[in-house]
């Protein structure tokens, strides 16, 4: 069956090549928002799912592209592990393509890794028609150049994802949310990025609306005498909290549209102060949303060497993305040609020339 | 072009001083840490800073000069090797910490620099970089990026991939690109993972930012000792399938152990079938946890004894063993050769019975060290160079112990590259559609083939040598590979 559907997928995009028109590639479709418009034929991944093999004491999953977050992270749980990069879903048809090709992580990024640093290996359908494996199913694998982290947040520019192999991690012992009154943005990132150096279990730290939490990971009693340093109050809806924030589903994001995320260095002091925020993964993530000008947040990104992402509900026929200066876009087009010289996949939902 | 005609060339942009072409002092670069394979320069050049790096390229570029970049020459695969027709490009000069970001944990340095002295130059403020190759005294940070270095807290801390968060690049089309960014991710293309670990073939990197984390609080280990490899290895499955993830977790067999043992005299048991080293991180009321769940775990799997080190020295005796085995290795036999292949942990048992029964069927023997967590294996054959056909003989050993790696789902190299070494072994992982591709990402950036030419992505008619000289009880292996 599967045989089948990758050999349907190949002949599509064999097809496409032959016929120059553009696929739009698509998973559960819980990012349709994300990225810039663009029209193509629809090409689903969604049937090619199914989990291939987990192996919990070799800590990782090897699963198609089309099968559900939801259903991995189950299949996960059930063993007491995780995905480490804990993706947002945006919706229950999430797909583990979608989450590769948009390259999304959530709260617990800066301390577990990207989606990236957790891909092992990846079977890919490039826009030659030709489907490839690159890395593998094993930890440390250093043969020929990184293809497989090259894919992830290529937004399917590069190629389709059919499969792709994952370290994952224990879910830990236990979790505790303890929050702190930070009345200031800036006195909260003095108080994030001050604890960010000691050696102490955090694995969440974000501000929004006069309060700081921190989500603390472990076994009990490395978590009871972290807490002993930290202080606070402990949060008995942690849990719900860390959920809103990854799935915007926190009532911060009903702000309004758009939503603009700024990606900077976390100990950058506080952009726009009078602007509304959200800071999430310890201060390296700004969030400002609503209608009003945000070219000054643009602008103060940029000229502390951060960028700024369009996220939702933007114009979405304008860059949605940070710009990439003239000389790495040539590069990015060379990387396109190569994997996709006719420019089939998903050809301008990165950025208009890709 | 001979010597000195390139020398001339090079005199027009670069200080005497940043130049090397005397026959005696050029031999200092004709080989890495893989020595078995040696070739002279024409000429090395030293520069001092990114100008002189850009010009020392630009005539490289505009005469067809191949370039092959070099930190501290520690590779274990040849990636430094020199080209009969080119120059070295040694970054040894550019050994600076330009950049202490202490508020967002990150240093900048340039890419010279040692990885050891990035974490003692950061110590005193309670940070380290946590990469820690078994090179890391001597290798530099521009060497650890272009081959993606590794060591033995990777299974928790990550390779070098995990632990750099921007690079500065100088392309062999003279531009100097900043790759990643400020922030934890950067707009664009996941660049950055792919110019690590890309063995110095797809630009010269210049400067590097890493990524610093806090010292932890305490770290303890525990020494497993087992009279079987099997229950060593069920072990290591056992505590991580129980939500461990050690600091460090290292098994050495029989052989490894007693050419430790005679070496360091670390206190391990020679008659011991397997030892595993197990080391705990963190604050130090979870480490004590962590350290009695990992002796019921060994008690479990029938261990013949754990022993915790008492105290910081016991702890460095422990591993003062692990660290030595190498060299202990080389004390016992007149050379040694060091396999790279990561396995599935699960096939740890059958492919150990294989490289034993390889072993014998070579006469060679066969010491193995393991990166238990990460399924990270180095067998280390020992041979003598100065009988005749022996390094061949132990080449193909080895070339049949990293096809035993792939047959079970692992990779050639798990850490310490391609190089010149494991280029046929390319052959093998990788179809002629895979290894096209590789050329093709090589060609994005380096259409002439100049950066580091002939390593880690062979050719087609390479592969088609490589793999005719393994035709087996008369089938040709890969017959959809076409062969000219």
């Amino acid at each position: 069956m599967a045989g089948n559907i990758e050999e349907e997928l190949q002949e599509r995009v064999v097809r496409a090549r032959r016929e120059s028109t553009p696929l739009a590639i698509r998973g559960g479709g819980s990012k349709d928002f994300y990225g810039r418009e663009i029209t193509g034929q629809p090409f689903s991944i969604r049937r090619h799912a199914g989990i291939l093999d987990y192996q919990p004491t070799e800590l990782v999953i090897t699963a198609r592209a089309g099968t559900s977050l939801q259903e991995i992270q189950a299949a996960l749980a059930d063993r007491n592990q995780m995905l480490g990069f804990e993706p947002p879903l945006f919706a229950p048809s999430a797909t583990l393509g979608g989450a590769i090709a948009a390259g999304l992580a959530g709260p617990r990024r800066p301390y577990a890794g990207s989606v990236s640093d957790f891909v092992l290996g990846l079977k890919v359908l490039t826009g030659k028609g030709e489907i490839l494996r690159f890395g593998g199913q094993v930890i440390k694998n250093v043969a020929g150049f990184d293809v497989s982290r090259l894919m992830v947040g290529a937004m399917g520019c590069l190629g389709v994802v059919l499969e792709a192999s994952l370290k994952i991690l224990p879910l830990p012992l236990r979790e505790t949310t303890v929050r702190l009154e930070h009345d200031r943005a800036a006195e909260s990132l003095e108080f994030m990025n001050a604890l960010a150096r000691k050696p102490l279990p955090v694995s969440a730290a974000c501000w929004v609306d006069g309060v700081t939490r921190l989500r603390l990971s472990g076994s009990d009693a490395g978590i009871e005498s972290a807490l002993r340093w930290i202080g606070g109050e402990a949060d008995d809806q942690g849990a719900v909290f860390w959920d809103s924030v990854r799935e915007h589903s926190h009532e911060f994001f009903e702000g309004g549209i758009p939503l603009v995320r700024g990606s900077v260095a976390p100990a950058t002091p506080v952009i726009c102060p009078q602007t509304p925020q959200l800071m999430d993964w310890s201060g390296a993530v700004r969030w400002v949303c609503g209608t009003g000008d945000h070219s000054e947040f643009d602008q103060q990104v940029r000229s502390r060497r951060g960028h700024v992402t369009r996220f939702r509900n933007a114009d979405r026929s304008g860059e949605v993305f940070g710009p990439v200066d003239s000389v790495r876009m040539k590069y990015h087009q060379r990387l396109k040609d190569a994997f996709d010289p006719d420019r089939i996949l998903n050809p301008g939902r990165m950025y208009a020339d890709l | 072009m001979n010597t000195s005609e390139i020398r001339a060339l090079f005199e027009r942009v670069l200080p005497t001083q940043s130049i090397v072409s005397n026959p005696a002092e050029l031999r200092v670069y004709e080989c890495d840490g893989l020595s078995a394979y040696r070739q002279v320069p024409k000429l090395v050049v030293l520069p001092d800073c990114i100008e002189q790096v850009q010009r020392a390229m630009a005539i490289c570029r505009e005469h067809g000069i191949p370039i092959v970049s070099r930190g501290a020459g520690t590779s274990l695969s040849g990636g430094a090797l020199p080209h009969r027709d080119g120059i070295v490009l040694s970054l040894a000069k550019m050994n600076q910490m330009l950049d202490l970001d202490l508020d967002n944990r990150t240093a900048t340095v340039q890419s010279g620099m040692r990885n050891l002295a990035i974490s003692e130059a950061v110590r005193k403020h309670g940070l380290y970089y946590a990469p820690d190759p078994s090179s890391q005294i001597a290798c530099t940070i521009g060497g650890n990026v272009a081959e993606n270095a590794g060591g033995v807290h990777c299974l928790k801390y990550g390779l070098t991939v995990h632990n750099i968060t921007a690079l500065k690049i100088a392309t062999i089309e003279g531009e100097l690109v900043e790759i990643g960014g400020a922030g934890l991710d950067s707009p664009g293309f996941n660049l950055l993972s792919l110019m690590i670990g890309s063995e110095g073939m797809l630009g010269v990197v210049v400067e590097v930012t890493v990524k610093l984390l806090p010292i932890p609080d305490t770290a303890k280990v525990v020494m497993g000792v087992f009279d079987s490899v099997q229950s060593a290895g069920d072990s290591v499955a056992d505590i991580i399938g129980n939500g461990i993830i050690p600091g460090g977790i290292e098994m050495m067999d029989n052989p490894a152990i007693r050419a430790a043992e005679d070496f360091v005299r670390a206190g391990y048991p020679t008659e011991a079938s397997a030892i595993l080293l197990c080391e705990l991180d963190g604050t130090s009321t979870e480490v004590d946890d962590q350290i009695e769940r990992v002796k019921q775990i060994f008690d479990q799997n029938s261990a013949v004894e754990s022993r915790v080190a008492g105290d910081e020295r016991e702890r460095a005796l422990f591993w003062s063993g692990r660290k030595a085995a190498f060299p202990a290795v080389g004390r016992i036999s007149p050379d040694y050769y060091c396999i790279d292949g990561t396995i599935p942990r699960k096939s740890l048992g059958h492919v150990l019975t294989e490289i034993n029964r390889l072993s014998g069927q070579y006469q060679l023997p066969v010491a193995n060290v393991f990166h238990a967590g990460d399924g990270n294996l180095h067998p280390l054959i020992l041979y003598d160079a100065n009988q005749p056909g022996e390094l061949e003989k132990t080449e193909k050993l080895g070339s049949e112990i990293l096809r035993l790696c792939i047959e079970v789902g692992g990779t050639i190299t798990g850490e310490h590259g391609v190089g010149v070494e494991k280029i046929g072994e390319m052959c093998i992982q990788f179809n002629d559609q895979e290894r096209g591709q590789f050329h093709c990402v090589r060609d994005c950036f380096d259409p002439a083939g100049l950066l580091n030419p002939g390593k880690a992505i062979p050719t087609l008619a390479r592969c088609a040598e490589h793999n005719a000289m393994h035709v087996h009880a008369g089938e040709l292996p890969f017959p959809e590979l076409d062969r000219f």
